[in-house]
């Protein structure tokens, strides 16, 4: 009987770690930013570009900063989500242009309508190394107190949005 | 058959042809482009891109992958580098903003505890469990005397009186 009971309980055991590992998606990595500062920049506005702009001036404020870029082809999948999240007015949110033409830019932003309360221009993409940035796009929740609480890698989707984010700034404002 | 000859012909030349517009751009793919005058910052610089991981295409080191990260990361470590900064300091800047996960060689700590000991552990399994078995057998052969008649069978045998045949 132990004969096969126990290649079969190896077996069995080895099938739910792969079962697990199915499931887990390697692209998200844990970011090492939860719970602290949000990593300080000053850049230059996309559409102004004489007006700087910092992570401090949002201070006091629950906040997103959503890294984008016009050559970023799932950045415009997530673009509908952020567009309908801003004309709800729930919260301001910041766009980081990373490495991309100011001009192509705003003309993508144009063209997709713009959520952004202003889009600062991270041309070297200096600013996105500093905030752990691999895949574009990449959003922060940023709280009142400057610290990072959520890190969204990849697109949001309406299911992270309404399951993760929205609950957490709700919360977020709340304190 | 002349034509078929013929138009072998044609269609190697067409290749050839091919192949030598091609072979700028495969002698351009190869070549690394020196970025560092110094000898020593350059060791270092490509042995620290060496341990890090991009994290784009995660099986590549910073050093191995042509992503748009693992250029601007390299450039970050040889500025670094130049701005007189340590290979700790460095990668210290990249566990910080990227996480354990861009180092190669993991540090020791709780979490990575069975990272770490894992592979001795399945071996340490492995032996016992092969101890084991064989002491069994061992046991095994040793305990189980012949019975009586088996043993007068071995004995037919072995005194050349052969297997009788039913």
């Amino acid at each position: 009987m132990n004969r096969f009971l126990i290649p079969l309980g190896v077996f069995a055991v080895l099938v739910a770690f792969l079962a697990v590992g199915l499931t887990l998606n390697p692209r998200e990595v844990p970011s090492p930013f939860i719970n602290k500062p949000a990593p300080a920049f000053q850049l230059a506005q996309l559409h102004q570009p004489v007006l700087m702009f910092s992570q401090k001036d949002m201070l006091g404020q629950v906040w997103l900063l959503n890294i984008w870029a016009s050559w970023c082809a799932s950045c415009r999948d997530e673009h509908p989500l952020l567009v309908e999240l801003a004309s709800n007015r729930v919260v301001p949110i910041v766009g980081l242009n990373y490495k991309d033409k100011s001009g192509d830019a705003k003309a993508w932003l144009a063209r997709y309508g713009d959520p952004y309360t202003l889009s600062v221009t991270d041309a070297n993409g200096r600013t996105g190394i500093d905030y752990g940035v691999y895949g574009v796009p990449e959003t922060f929740v940023i709280d009142r107190a400057g610290r990072i609480r959520y890190k969204q890698i990849g697109p949001i989707t309406r299911q992270a949005l309404e399951g993760k984010i929205l609950p957490l700034i709700r919360e977020l404002q709340k304190s | 058959m002349l034509t078929a000859a013929w138009r072998d012909a044609r269609l190697l030349s067409a290749l050839a042809t091919l192949l030598l517009a091609l072979s700028p751009l495969a002698a351009w793919s190869g070549e690394a482009v020196p970025t560092e005058q110094d000898p020593v910052h350059e060791k270092r610089a490509v042995k620290l891109s060496e341990e890090l991981r991009c994290l784009v295409c995660q099986n590549q080191s910073i050093a191995e992958s042509n992503a748009e990260l693992a250029v601007d990361l390299r450039r970050q470590i040889r500025e670094q580098i130049k701005a007189g900064r340590s290979d700790g300091e460095i990668v210290d800047f990249m566990v910080q903003r990227y996480g354990d996960f861009v180092l190669y060689r993991p540090p020791w700590k709780a979490t990575t505890l069975l990272l770490w000991i894992g592979p001795l552990l399945l071996l340490a399994i492995a032996t016992a469990v092969l101890l084991r078995n064989l002491r069994k057998r061992r046991a095994r052969a040793d305990e189980r005397d012949l019975t009586d008649e088996e043993r007068r069978r071995a004995e037919r045998l072995l005194t050349g009186g052969g297997e009788e045949q039913p």
